[in-house]
């Protein structure tokens, strides 16, 4: 037991070292050229296992060449890479890596071949978009997965499509513009910039508004509607019943 | 005497010199009404409706049933600009303009998933405690067609303000209706005047839910009432309680306050769960536009079976002859509920053929157990009925739970099969064991915790005899007889002509009521009852018995 | 009613054991239970005023934050809690005073067959007897069987009144035919939907989902004044790459109703015609949220799981002069769900 816990503070000892140090570098690095090459440096360390030595791809995960910047910040950036192993749903989870290291390894693998970048800040800007227009958009190219209220939804052998409460306008737009996992691409020449703007504004208002009817149920619609009627509903009335016909001493 | 009796007494003089009431208010003020939690379940369904008639009529004020498309220019911004029916436009105005409009939407909204939910409970009541028995056979008919008339009345309201999930429920019951063999296709084109949607469709489903539905509920509703006054209410079996009287609180003043009082608790639980918690929230569904649809689209519960039926179903398709029959739409949605409607009100007949005679009226529930059969039958067409309602939200479980919605599908696909059998099995073995346990208590008596160590070194634990009111309940068990199997040949050697016949009706009657734990005789009573008193004192005789023997060795 | 009425019904206390309450015997508890029972009622007037004051008071647009709830309708949940709380009040209120201080001991009644007399049966069936002989009913059967005709007939009317609930406009095809058709059209712009702009074919990337409309889909929405085209014309275009691709709809070995990879697919269900779009982009995959039926777009659209018997019908695309993608033809089979007539 004890030698169990001495070998555990090693290594975690040395985990938080390498950490530290990662971190260290990745802060120091300003200009693009030594951003791509640190890049290149956390790519070897955690992604190449999988990806192969030069991003060409393996048989386990897909090559990386072309995949894009912003691809690559949107897998990163919500924790859903570097993955453990192969599973059939890819979840969000807590990033491994800092915005620096993310935006790194970004410039990284932009250097590889063309693909979508990272949007610009003028890109995630909504304040002329038109919400109505977005929940429209939203209705017709997002709903049918994400669900009405973006609380996400079943696909078909256990995967789904995830809740989008969490999720920032930048990685919502990446996420359109990469398609990540089953999801389908949606590009710029038939989803513009300005729509995908319309989009993220709705998107923020479904993760922002005020419920005007109460408490919302997690927005999944009549089935849970139909299971508080059953528990909380009968369970007060039949309370309510019991209390009206029990004997008093 | 007070003012209020003073002037009370002279307005009902002045109508019973008129009207004559004062014989039928004598007799009813005085009626009995026996007490039991399980007895209000239909209460609250009519409760319900109350509230239902009443916010459905203020919501009339506004609503605008129709399907003209116009430009939402209310005050939710997230639609503003947005094209939209205005029975659509409507209901957003009454959400979010009419100031109080949404708690009186979402009232009604919540009473009617109450009502259809009340009737269900009711209905398993009644079934389970056999009050469905003669001479009530035609009140448990008038409930179960009261309960298709709810789900009509909610699903007709559920789709009126054509929002995007209204609006897939109405595709799909097109998409069904156009599947009807033969007129299918006329069928479809005359309800919706042609193609779906169209804009003739939920004018002509307005004046169904306001008017004709409501008017054919209100009507069996009043009768249903009239008939349990008339019959007057069955009783839970107990010391004093026979076939032949009822017992309770008279309806005025204790019954009257009680199921007053209780109309009051689930007006305002509604009131109060409609303020706090949101249903059916259209604005955000958005407009029904056929070309858009939301993922986790589901009709409200009362209609999940039927979509959980269409789920499970295999894409078995006939083409013949130039010709479709699509089985995959026609077997859940047109054969399997009318199927299960007419077994559920045709069940007391079912059993009444099993019984095979005139038992005459029947006033004492029995409890559950002591009708093992109808009792298993009864959860295992809840079992099915169940199977299918995680079926129609499958998806939602699935994505909740981690789980494959298609593996999902295929296991409920062998239970829809296996599940009835097996509650079957084990409700009846369940009902059987607590027959048994019944039948030890009074044979028995019951264990009172006291622990007693006989000088022998023996322990002994007293028995005590039941209760009056336990011994009442047991005792009121009625044991039947299953339906002898008839002679093909009588001893003079005449053919029987009916015995086919009889044999059916008798292997029916065999498998209702074979299983039986039977009571015990008097003579095992009063056996029994002796025993029982004069436990303890057979036991320290047997005890120092025992030990004289033992010291003598 | 029953053949008690001029006899007061036979009412008896109940041989029943009977516990009496405390506030039977404890006079100091009746008053307070009748204390609390006025309590109930006194707060349930001031409840039911308050929600009068909220409803004067809040905003309709107003919010409030509730934990666990999150930010929800302020004017929604005082007037429900208000107005639930009081109406609950004046309800729990009246059942205290019932079980508390109304009489709290059973009664009797004694129940009578529902059977009548063995008497008045027979004299319902002979009043009955007689009627019908006096009316001749039975004696004069030219009346009887002309009567029963002549009631016969009557629900006729009733059935064929109903025959203009579908009145078709002038010149518009048999139902059957318009079941079988769309407003898809050889050259028609396939547009997004929505937006309305037309699509080139790098427009839409590999994994590339589009939801869309055929270009003249507004005009003649505005022409019919309903979404009925709107219900059958939807498409979606996928793009795959073309070695995916195992198979598709085209008629004829070597022919190809793709434009370069890109496939356009009806977006309504052959199940029950819920539109689906929820395509994933590795399976190729499109499954119906509905019931669940799913289509492997990249092998014609065939159906892999669920209740749907038919394929997703594809549509033929090609690109027009200018490079924008357009329809070929109509859908070479219906969309959306079966129906009697078709083959």
């Amino acid at each position: 037991m004890l030698l169990l816990l001495g070998a555990l503070a090693i290594v975690g000892t040395i985990y938080a070292l390498v950490n530290t140090s990662t971190a260290a570098r990745a802060a120091g690095s300003v200009q693009s050229e030594t951003a791509v090459e640190e890049g290149r440096a956390l790519y070897l360390e955690g992604c190449a296992s999988c990806h192969g030595l030069n991003a060409e791809g393996t048989s386990v995960a897909p090559s990386l060449i072309g995949a894009g910047a912003a691809s690559v910040h949107f897998q990163v950036a919500t924790g859903r890479m570097p993955l453990a192993a192969p599973t059939i749903q890819v979840e969000r989870k807590e990033p491994s890596y800092s915005e620096p290291q993310i935006t790194a390894l970004a410039a990284y693998i932009a250097t590889l071949g063309p693909g979508p970048a990272i949007p610009t800040a003028e890109q995630l800007d909504t304040t002329n978009a038109d919400l109505a227009v977005g929940g429209e958009l939203f209705r017709t190219n997002c709903a049918q997965c994400h669900n009405f209220a973006g609380s996400g939804a079943a696909l078909t052998e256990g995967k789904y499509a995830p809740s989008l409460m969490d999720a920032t306008p930048q990685e919502v737009y990446e996420a359109m513009l990469t398609g990540p996992q089953n999801m389908p691409v949606f590009g710029d020449g038939t989803l513009p910039v300005g729509e995908k703007q319309d989009i993220l504004k709705y998107v923020g208002h479904l993760q922002t508004q005020t419920q005007p009817g109460g408490a919302s149920l997690g927005s999944f619609g009549p089935v849970t509607e139909g299971a508080m009627i059953f528990t909380l509903g009968f369970g007060l009335l039949a309370g309510a019943a019991v209390w009206i016909g029990a004997k008093l001493r | 005497m007070s003012v209020v009796q003073e002037t009370g007494g002279k307005a009902a003089g002045w109508t019973d010199d008129r009207l004559g009431e004062s014989n039928f208010i004598r007799r009813s003020l005085n009626k009995v009404f026996p007490d039991h939690w399980s007895f209000m379940l239909g209460e609250i369904a009519l409760y319900s409706f109350i509230v239902i008639l009443l916010t459905g009529v203020y919501l009339t004020l506004w609503f605008k049933p129709s399907m003209i498309e116009v430009v939402y220019d209310g005050s939710y911004a997230p639609l503003k600009g947005v094209k939209m029916s205005e029975s659509m436009a409507s209901t957003l105005d009454i959400s979010f303009d009419v100031r109080g409009g949404l708690l009186i939407r979402q009232i009604h909204h919540m009473a009617a998933l109450f009502f259809v939910a009340a009737i269900a409970i009711h209905m398993m009541r009644v079934f389970f405690t056999g009050a469905f028995r003669k001479p009530r056979e035609m009140n448990w008919v008038i409930g179960v067609v009261l309960f298709l008339l709810a789900i009509a009345a909610g699903f007709s309201g559920y789709s009126l303000p054509d929002d995007l999930l209204s609006g897939t429920g109405l595709r799909i019951t097109q998409g069904i209706i156009q599947a009807s063999p033969v007129i299918g296709t006329w069928l479809s084109f005359l309800i919706f005047d042609g193609e779906f949607p169209g804009t003739a469709f939920i004018p002509r489903l307005y004046s169904v839910h306001i008017l004709l539905i409501p008017g054919l509920i209100l009507a069996l509703v009043t009768a249903h009432l009239m008939m349990v006054w008339y019959q007057k209410h069955t009783q839970f079996p107990g010391p004093g309680r026979t076939n032949e009287n009822v017992v309770g609180y008279p309806l005025m003043p204790v019954y009257m306050a009680k199921a007053g009082g209780f109309f009051f608790v689930v007006f305002g639980m509604l009131v109060a769960l409609a303020g706090l918690i949101q249903i059916n929230p259209i604005w955000a569904y958005g407009p029904y536009m056929p070309d858009q649809v939301t993922a986790g689209s589901q009709p409200d519960w009362y209609v999940g079976f039927l979509d959980g039926a269409l789920r499970l179903m295999p894409p078995w398709e006939i083409v013949a002859f130039g010709y479709t029959l699509s089985l995959n739409l026609i077997i859940p949605a047109m054969v399997l509920a009318p199927v299960l409607l007419v077994l559920v009100g045709a069940y007391p007949w079912i059993e009444r053929y099993a019984l095979g005679r005139d038992t005459g009226e029947h006033h004492l529930l029995d409890r559950p157990r002591n009708a093992p059969t109808r009792t298993a039958l009864g959860v295992a067409m809840v079992t099915f009925y169940i199977v299918l309602m995680i079926g129609g939200g499958n998806d939602i479980i699935a994505y909740n739970f981690d789980l494959s919605f298609n593996t999902m599908i295929r296991v409920l696909q062998v239970l829809l099969f296996v599940g009835p059998v097996v509650a079957f099995i084990v409700t009846k073995r369940l009902c059987l064991s607590l027959q048994r346990r019944d039948r030890d208590l009074l044979l028995h008596g019951r264990e009172t915790g006291r622990v007693l160590r006989l000088p022998s070194g023996e322990f002994l634990e007293i028995h005590e005899e039941v209760d009056e009111e336990s011994k009442a309940k047991i005792l009121a068990k009625p044991d039947i007889e299953p339906l002898a199997l008839p002679e093909a040949v009588d001893d003079s050697g005449v053919v029987n002509p009916t015995s086919r016949k009889q044999r059916r009706r008798s292997r029916w009657s065999r498998f209702f009521f074979t299983d039986n734990v039977p009571l015990p005789s008097d003579e095992e009573l009063t056996e029994a009852r002796k025993h029982i008193d004069h436990e303890l004192d057979d036991a320290v005789e047997a005890g120092s018995k025992a030990a004289k023997e033992i010291s003598e060795h | 009613m029953s053949d008690s009425t001029e006899t007061q019904p036979d009412f008896v206390p109940a041989n029943i054991a009977h516990h009496p309450r405390r506030t039977d015997v404890d006079p100091k508890a009746a008053k307070r239970a009748e204390r609390q029972v006025a309590t109930m009622f006194v707060l349930a007037a001031l409840l039911i005023l308050a929600s009068v004051a909220a409803y004067v008071l809040i905003p309709v647009d107003a919010g409030v934050a509730v934990p666990l709830m999150g930010p929800i309708g302020a004017l929604n949940a005082a007037l429900g809690l208000s107005l639930g709380l009081g109406i609950l009040l004046i309800g729990l209120g009246a059942i205290q005073w019932a079980r508390k201080l109304m009489p709290g001991t059973e009664v009797v009644a004694m129940r009578h067959e529902m059977r009548s007399s063995d008497e008045a049966r027979a004299d319902a069936v002979e009043a009955f007897d007689r009627g019908l002989a006096d009316s001749g009913f039975a004696q004069r059967p030219l009346i009887r069987r002309t009567l029963i005709g002549a009631m016969l007939v009557l629900p006729l009317p009733l059935v064929v009144l109903l025959r203009d609930l579908y009145t078709a406009p002038e010149g518009a095809p048999s139902p059957v035919e318009q079941l079988e058709e769309t407003i898809w059209e050889p050259g028609v712009r396939i547009v997004t939907d929505v937006t309305g702009n037309p699509i080139k074919a790098e427009d839409v990337p590999v994994g590339g989902l589009v939801a869309a409309v055929p270009a003249n889909l507004h005009e003649v929405e505005e022409e019919d004044g309903n979404l009925n085209a709107r219900a059958k014309a939807p498409i979606i275009l996928v793009r795959m790459a073309p070695d995916e691709i195992v198979s598709q709809q085209a008629p004829r070995e070597g022919e190809a109703w793709d434009y370069q990879g890109i496939l356009a697919y009806s977006k309504i269900c052959t199940h029950v015609g819920c539109p689906i779009a929820l395509y994933e982009q590795r399976t190729h995959h499109l499954l119906c949220p509905c019931h669940q039926s799913t289509f492997a777009l990249a092998d014609s659209g065939n159906v892999v799981f669920g209740p749907a018997a038919r394929q997703m019908p594809q549509l033929p695309i090609t690109v027009d002069d200018e490079g924008y993608l357009v329809a070929v033809s109509d859908f070479q089979q219906p969309v959306g769900p079966s129906f009697w007539e078709r083959s």
